[in-house]
């Protein structure tokens, strides 16, 4: 249940920062931010800063590192929410 | 083979307007855009006026997308980027295609620091500890060549891409660097201007030195008063000009419709010696600077009709007049035109020669020297070099073939450019 509101809630976080040859449909658990969505780099670094703000929580540079698709950032939200 | 080369667009986001036809008008009628600022007196401000652009909600929406929006907080970038956008669209001129730049086109755009409250607010974040909290947006929009970074993206322009930045000479010397640089042939357009923010901490350190105006936070419009003998300092200001330089052969090609002919300039520096220093300019290197531009113009001192002075408003208007009239050797009712745009708009630091140039311009499109504000009786020092006619304290009609204009900055330098109506 979690799962699937992440997922919704993560989608609209990414959707400012795709290109424009990339629409938010396009966007599938599997994605990977940089190499399929095209996310520029340096938006991946604000994607995680609103994650932080929109999930209350901190994500560490490890958990940076690891974040390289959707799945992976929700795997990680799941882990700081219950951590809290 | 020397290029010529002509303006064929401006745009501006100034005190007294954010349109090129709202600033024409304020120009026209000598309406003030400087202002009281609540923010300067809270924060205990000698001088609580300022100028600063007027900008309505949303009005930003068309220049930047929404993830560019998110966390701009460089208010000299903004300004920036309405001027720079506005000429080019003035110019009749389309962004890059999505696959290749435009190689011809360039952008010398400068500022004197930028994006000065994005910098407070990253500075309280490392401050706290918390510096993975700056996003990506930091650095681009407080790094000197954010603004012509931010052009250069938005056009696509595939040709020289630089910031340059000499205190208030910046937007001058960027048009005659521009113009160096499509004449010598490397560009064939470059979009050029100079943006400076808004704000307390870029205006403290000037109302610190006691250089601005204290007695005028009741009446704003009078506070400041280029050229007249109760001038009492500088209004500090904000915003951006701009102005597309083009080959004349490109914009011919184009169709394009020509403001005026950039006849040539000059560049120098008084070196902090005679009398210069880092904050008064050396008068042998401007009346240098003056006399080396006619020259590279290929002109001499009586084809000069107007002139567009820096004239700031301080004590120093009068040495300034000084040195025009003995650097053209002209003075009494033989001395040019004369005035200085910087009664309605405030001093705007690295934006007020851009802003500036846009505005003498337009004075041949308009066939008309625009008038002097708040002179109720000419500085005495100045009375004796240059008959009162010479000073225009209304608009008038007349139709200048040939403008100079200059602006001096702290370092101790100087630009002074030549623009000429524009004859086949």
């Amino acid at each position: 249940m979690e799962e699937a509101n992440y997922y919704q809630q993560l989608k609209g976080i990414v959707k400012p920062y795709l290109p424009e040859d990339v629409t938010v449909d396009d966007i599938s658990p599997e994605s990977h931010f940089i190499n399929e969505l095209n996310i520029n780099s340096a938006n991946l670094v604000d994607i995680v800063l609103d994650v932080e703000d929109a999930f209350n929580i901190t994500l560490e540079n490890d958990d940076m590192d690891q974040m390289q698709t959707v799945n992976d950032a929700m795997a990680i939200i799941d882990k700081k929410r219950s951590s809290k | 083979m020397k290029n010529r080369v002509v303006v064929t667009g401006l745009g501006i986001c100034a005190p007294n307007g954010v349109t090129l036809s709202d600033f024409t008008k304020t120009l026209q009628r000598g309406t003030s855009g400087i202002s009281f600022q609540q923010e300067l007196k809270e924060l205990n401000f000698g001088c609580q006026v300022a100028g600063k652009p007027s900008l309505k909600p949303g009005y930003v929406n068309k220049y930047f997308t929404p993830l560019q929006l998110r966390g701009l907080n460089a208010s000299g970038l903004v300004y920036g980027v309405i001027a720079g956008t506005d000429a080019w669209n003035d110019a009749g001129l389309s962004k890059a295609e999505e696959d290749e730049p435009d190689w011809d086109s360039g952008i010398i755009f400068g500022t004197g620091i930028l994006g000065v409250d994005k910098f407070r607010e990253s500075i309280h974040l490392v401050d706290a500890g918390n510096t993975k909290r700056l996003g990506s947006t930091s650095v681009i929009q407080t790094m000197a060549s954010g603004i012509s970074a931010y052009l250069g993206g938005i056009l696509g322009s595939g040709n020289q891409v630089t910031t340059n930045s000499s205190a208030c000479t910046t937007g001058t010397e960027g048009v005659i660097m521009a113009y160096d640089r499509i004449q010598s042939g490397k560009a064939k357009r470059i979009l050029t201007g100079s943006c400076s923010d808004s704000g307390p901490y870029v205006w403290g350190g000037f109302d610190a030195m006691r250089i601005l105006p204290r007695k005028y936070n009741d009446s704003p419009s009078a506070a400041s008063r280029p050229l007249s003998a109760s001038a009492s300092g500088f209004v500090p200001g904000s915003g951006a000009g701009a102005l597309v330089l083009e080959s004349l052969q490109s914009a011919k090609q184009r169709g394009a419709k020509i403001y005026a002919e950039v006849l040539g300039g000059a560049i120098n520096s008084g070196g902090q010696r005679g009398g210069g220093s880092m904050t008064a300019p050396n008068s042998m290197s401007v009346r240098r600077c003056i006399k080396m531009a006619l020259n590279n113009s290929g002109i001499v001192s009586k084809d000069i009709e107007a002139i567009n002075g820096h004239l700031t408003a301080t004590g120093k208007d009068p040495v300034e007049v000084l040195n025009w009239s003995q650097a053209l050797e002209r003075s009494g009712l033989d001395f040019p035109y004369i005035n200085s745009f910087k009664g309605i708009m405030g001093h705007g630091l690295a934006a007020a020669g851009s802003m500036e140039c846009v505005a003498a311009v337009l004075q041949f499109k308009e066939g008309q020297i625009f008038g002097n504000v708040n002179i109720e009786a000419l500085h005495p020092e100045i009375e004796k070099l240059v008959d009162i006619s010479r000073v225009p304290i209304k608009t008038i009609d007349f139709k200048p073939k040939t403008i100079a204009k200059a602006s001096f900055g702290f370092g101790d330098v100087n630009a002074c450019v030549i623009f000429k109506t524009f004859k086949n």
